[in-house]
């Protein structure tokens, strides 16, 4: 069978190799200086062919077994230490190296002309992102906790340099070592559940030179006491990637001070990486403390919700208001996954998706948006009435926006309501009452959206605004995929739904089945 | 009448000793009889071709080893596959730092004084200067204190031990003391690292005459049987033996550079010639965590079967010492504004977690202190290479240095080891910067590192003896330990140099006023920025790096290399720890 994953993985990896060894090429035969050299386009000629062989890979899924991890491969890693290279996807991981593949040509597109004239920026721009792209598809592929930790860990260097080497704010080195001190923080603490898993593992009886594989250690019993620590140590990782109040407070102050593409792959794609790990390791490996720690998680959840909305309404500085209309929907994804219901988490599942679109739709225009102003201000004071000087920026912000606050119609509107119908059924007690207090989330997302879309963009021209040229050609290349991608799956959501589906009635039917099979199958009743 | 019965010497299983030690006198003949011109190029060759010979003598007999454990003499010479591997690795890792040490760069010259004995500011030392000597006698040194490393932890007897404890000592006191610059910094920094070296020797030596009272003799094996067999009985007599290995136990932790232990580290690591550092924080480390396994783990064989709470005493001293090794490296290593400091306090923070591994007391899992030691030693000897080529350079034309007037008045000064002047270093050498940063993301533990692995197994080893609280503390430790990497890092990469603003902005004041009625900026900004010249050490000086003529690029190159694969491939390394975890013939 042909290794889909791991050439998905590797291919990325050689175009980064590449793109950096084009260095040694130009400063042999081209002129030194001047001219802008082989990286954006070898980047994107790479990122391209990445796209065509996740094409490769859909085609040899079998939808039919959606819920299994296919394409998988497993090979001896450090057999010492128990960890094996071990990647296999089923729909949901799926999905989401999908969105990884398309978002990046995207990414690279759009930042196009964003790091001026110079070369050497230039190239470790792209070489980072096809780095981090690497990364991403590893890490939603990754069957392995010690390798999944791994993956985990390493991509947040490269990050790290996106951030501080490229971002537009002055705050930016700052910004970049909060988002590393965070994260690392939590992976640090992860780390320690980690050595704990392989020894209570050993301890259960699997074999420890391959006792890292989820598969195995899903079966085993780790004890009440060690399974909730484990949990925890595991879940405060994944807060702080997704991120979720209190752990949130460096994503604001990445995406005010990066680069919009940066934050495109960092909210919408590596934050996945905590929900994805909530929903892959946390629910199989720890059923019983998942759920004992659902209702304390489904409360943090809906303050997600409310409190990143609100905070949302009062920015004043366009690129943070997105990144806080993140932690609202991240708040939306991880309540889906901790209600416990088939329909519940695939809304979760189908949302991660989802909200990468419109959230990277968002991130994408405003920086075009950005980009524009004479003093490149992200003050969303500094515009308005652009509607007319603009109209095609102005109409893509607004689908975005709509997509962003669920309108029907488009796919974000899907999985919000299919979030929200799952928690009123969840088994957690008191979900109900948390996903009636969660629609006002709903709410005030139109009241930041449509605020925000109204100051910039009705009224009268701002002086020094009256000649903005509006989207270049290759501006509404990028933004017109992730329209496109909204409008069909809002219209069409089976397509994405037979991918997520039968992943969610398993980890559901993993939660619930364990430990307590008369309460679980009560709890299967109650949901009909 | 006894006749003489010459005592059966295995010779192949002393060999790597033999020919590391042997090498060393012949460099010491080589100083006498090999005329000026040739004896540096000799000496170098010399050594490298010793320690690479050291290292192939312990691959052949490596699987010999593995399978069959010798002693050679008595138990003098011990020939674990943890004592060889031992030997291996401060082969390797000398030969690593012998070509950083013999590198003389762009400048021409190396790190060492023409003639360390001169009294610093004296005519004799310009003389010296002057006539163009070269102080060869440090490889020779940097021999003897390699085969005292490697001798170390090979052995069973004690006073063979302390031996070697000086063996590989008292070449560093006097490497310390050969800076080319800043001469009375390292004659001091030699000064203490002797005075507080001399006194944990006595502690070592006044420990084994305890055990010696105790047991009768200073073999640990014999003692181990003994007590084993219950024809030592502890009863009344513990505080002798516990004391004794307390003593021994605290003349090891000097060496290994933990907490209380560790005061001289940040003076000897800063005052020391560069190179040597690097060779010492790596080697010495490696010598003395090695040691010190053997002794704990020699002396727990016996002990810990016989009285178990005598052993969890002992556990109950490495476990503070660590976590207090791992406290102040940590946090005191945050504060620090000197790179050399801060990377000495990095090594006493890496104590702290090498003895968390330690700590653990499972003989199966010490296999990663070695391993750990690998990815420790061979991080520090490349970070080190790079603060070599790291140099201050005078800006404008004055005259003399602070040591008096100079023949080397060149344009290239010492190291610039100041954190602030290593701003912009991503755009001067993006190379070095790359294999700076790897070093540093190993040492912080980043996976697909070398550094990750080792701390996993270091973690690993506390968790399976059971101290998984340690080993969370140690987690945390290494979240600040990031904090303070991270901060070298961001000057490194994000920071423009003060000094690279100077030509680069000069011509955006230019631009400025030609063009600032077009664009209509405000005029300030361009002046702002020149005008604030925020530091003082580099405003006579400015910071370059300096080429390595090649030895020190290959010697970063090669830990650069080996820390990405010990980091992403490090199943077969980790196969030949796991043999050498055999403390016992």
């Amino acid at each position: 069978m042909f290794p889909w994953l791991t050439v998905l993985v590797a291919w990325p990896l050689v175009g980064a190799a590449v793109v950096g060894l084009s260095a040694l090429v130009r400063r042999r035969t081209g002129p030194a200086g001047g001219g802008t050299g082989l990286a954006r386009p070898l980047a994107l000629v790479f990122s391209l062919v990445e796209v065509g062989l996740l094409v490769g890979a859909f085609l040899a899924f079998d939808t039919g077994a959606a819920a299994e991890h296919q394409l998988a491969e497993q090979h001896a890693w450090i057999p010492q230490i128990g960890a094996s290279y071990a990647v296999g996807v089923d729909g949901v991981g799926l999905l989401l190296v999908a969105l990884s593949v398309v978002l990046v040509p995207l990414v690279l597109l759009a930042a196009w002309r964003e790091q001026g004239r110079d070369e050497v920026r230039l190239r470790r721009f792209v070489a980072l992102v096809l780095l981090l792209e690497a990364f991403m598809v590893a890490v939603f592929s990754a069957r392995d906790v010690f390798l999944f930790y791994v993956l985990f860990e390493a991509m947040l260097i490269p990050a790290y340099f996106l951030i501080g080497g490229f971002g537009q704010g002055a705050g930016r080195r700052r910004a970049a070592v909060k988002f590393l001190m965070f994260s690392l923080g939590g992976g640090l603490i992860m780390l320690a559940a980690v050595i704990a898993l392989y020894f209570l593992a050993v301890d259960a009886g699997v074999d420890p030179r391959q006792a890292f594989l989820v598969g195995q250690l899903t079966a085993v019993d780790l004890g009440t006491v060690a399974e909730r620590l484990m949990f925890v140590g595991f879940f405060i990782a994944f807060a702080i990637k997704a991120p979720m109040v209190p752990v949130h407070s460096w994503l604001p102050d990445v995406a005010g001070n990066a680069t919009p593409g940066t934050s495109t792959l960092l909210i919408c794609v590596l934050d996945k990486v905590g929900t994805f790990g909530m929903l892959t390791l946390c629910l199989p490996l720890f059923p019983e403390a998942s759920r004992w720690a659902a209702p304390f998680v489904i409360a943090l959840a809906v303050v997600s919700v409310l409190y990143g909305a609100i905070m949302a309404i009062m920015q004043t500085d366009l690129l943070r208001l997105v990144g806080w209309t993140s932690v609202s929907h991240f708040g939306f994804i991880i309540l889906g996954i901790f209600t416990f219901t088939p329909l519940g988490t695939a809304g979760s599942s189908f949302m991660m998706l989802n909200h990468g679109l419109a959230t990277g739709a968002l991130f994408l225009v405003a920086g075009f948006l950005v980009s524009r102003h004479p003093e490149r201000s992200q003050k969303i004071a500094a515009y308005s009435g652009l509607r007319s000087v603009t109209p095609v920026l102005a109409g893509t912000f607004l689908v975005a926006g709509l997509a962003t606050l669920s309108l029907p119609g488009l796919a974000t509107f899907v999985s919000e309501i299919m979030v929200l119908i799952g928690a009123f059924g969840g088994s957690p007690a008191g979900s109900a009452a948390w996903a009636i207090a969660a629609i006002p989330g709903v709410v005030l997302a139109a009241v930041y959206v449509l605020l925000t879309y109204q100051k910039i963009f009705t009224g009268a021209p701002a002086a020094g605004l009256e000649a903005l040229p509006d989207l270049r050609v290759r501006e509404r290349v990028v933004a017109a995929p992730l329209v496109a991608g909204l409008l069909v799956l809002g219209l069409v959501p089976s397509l994405a739904l037979t991918y997520v589906d039968a992943p969610a009635e398993q980890s559901v039917a993993a939660v619930t089945a364990v430990d307590e099979p008369a309460d679980a199958a009560a709890q299967m009743g109650s949901d009909k | 009448m006894t006749t003489f019965v010459p005592p059966e010497i295995d010779w192949l299983a002393l060999a790597p000793l033999l020919v590391v030690l042997g090498a060393g006198v012949v460099g010491i003949l080589v100083e006498a009889f090999v005329p000026a011109r040739a004896r540096r190029t000799t000496q170098i060759v010399l050594t490298l071709a010793a320690l690479a010979g050291g290292f192939a003598v312990v691959a052949v007999l490596w699987p010999q080893i593995v399978a069959q454990p010798v002693q050679v003499l008595g138990g003098s010479v011990t020939l674990t596959p943890f004592a060889l591997g031992t030997q291996g690795l401060v082969a390797a890792l000398a030969f690593l730092g012998v070509l950083v040490v013999a590198d003389r760069t762009s400048t021409g010259q190396d790190a060492f004084a023409p003639s360390a004995s001169a009294v610093p500011g004296t005519s004799y030392e310009d003389l010296a200067r002057r006539s163009g000597l070269e102080q060869t006698e440090i490889y020779p040194l940097l021999l003897f204190a390699a085969g005292g490393m490697m001798l170390f932890a090979s052995t069973d007897d004690l006073i063979v031990m302390f031996i070697a404890l000086e063996v590989l000592s008292l070449p560093l006191y006097v490497l310390c003391a050969t800076a080319r610059r800043r001469r009375l910094l390292s004659q001091e920094a030699a000064a203490k690292y002797f005075l507080l070296g001399a006194f944990a020797s006595a502690l070592f030596i006044f420990g084994v005459a305890l055990i010696y009272g105790f047991a009768g003799t200073v073999r640990l094996l014999v003692i181990a049987q003994r007590v084993q067999q219950g024809g030592l009985p502890l009863e009344g007599m513990t505080v002798l033996l516990v004391a004794g290995v307390l003593l021994v136990t605290v003349g090891l932790l000097f060496k290994v550079g933990a907490v209380p232990f560790h005061a001289w580290t940040p003076d000897v690591y800063t005052g020391a010639p560069t190179p040597i550092t690097g060779f010492m924080a790596a080697c010495t480390k490696v010598a003395a965590v090695a040691a010190l396994v053997v002794v704990l783990y020699r002396i727990t064989i016996g002990v810990g079967a016989v009285s178990p709470e005598t052993m969890q005493q002992l556990q109950a001293v490495i476990v503070v010492v660590a976590v207090l090794t791992m406290a102040v490296g940590t946090v005191v290593g945050s504060v620090q504004s000197d790179v050399k400091r801060l990377l000495a306090y990095s090594s006493i923070a890496h104590a702290g977690f090498l003895l968390v591994g330690v700590a653990g007391f499972r003989p199966e899992v010490q296999a990663s202190t070695l391993f750990y030691l690998l990815a420790y030693g061979v991080a520090t000897i490349g970070a080190f290479g790079v603060v070599t080529l790291v140099r201050e350079r005078r800006v404008g034309a004055t005259s003399g240095e602070d040591n008096g007037p100079v023949e080397d008045d060149g344009v290239v000064l010492g190291e610039a080891t100041e954190i602030a002047q290593w701003a912009g270093l991503g755009r001067k050498a993006p190379w070095l910067t790359a294999a700076f940063a790897l070093f540093l993301l190993s040492m912080a533990g980043i996976p697909l590192t070398a550094g990750f692995i080792a701390k996993f197994g270091a973690f690993s080893g506390a968790t399976n003896g059971g101290l998984w609280w340690l080993a969370v503390l140690g987690v945390l430790a290494s979240v600040v330990a990031v904090a303070f990497y991270l901060r070298l890092l961001v000057v490194m990469v994000f920071r423009r140099a003060d000094d690279e603003t100077v030509p680069e902005r000069v011509p955006d004041a230019e631009d400025l006023g030609e063009g600032a009625g077009a664009s209509g900026a405000p005029a300030g900004v361009g002046t702002a920025t020149l005008v604030t010249p925020q530091v003082t050490a580099s405003q006579q000086v400015a910071v370059t790096v300096v080429r390595s003529r090649g030895p020190a690029a290959v010697a970063i190159a090669v830990c650069a290399v080996v820390t990405v694969i010990l980091g992403v491939f490090p199943s077969p390394v980790l196969g030949l720890v796991e043999q050498a975890s055999k403390f016992v013939p």
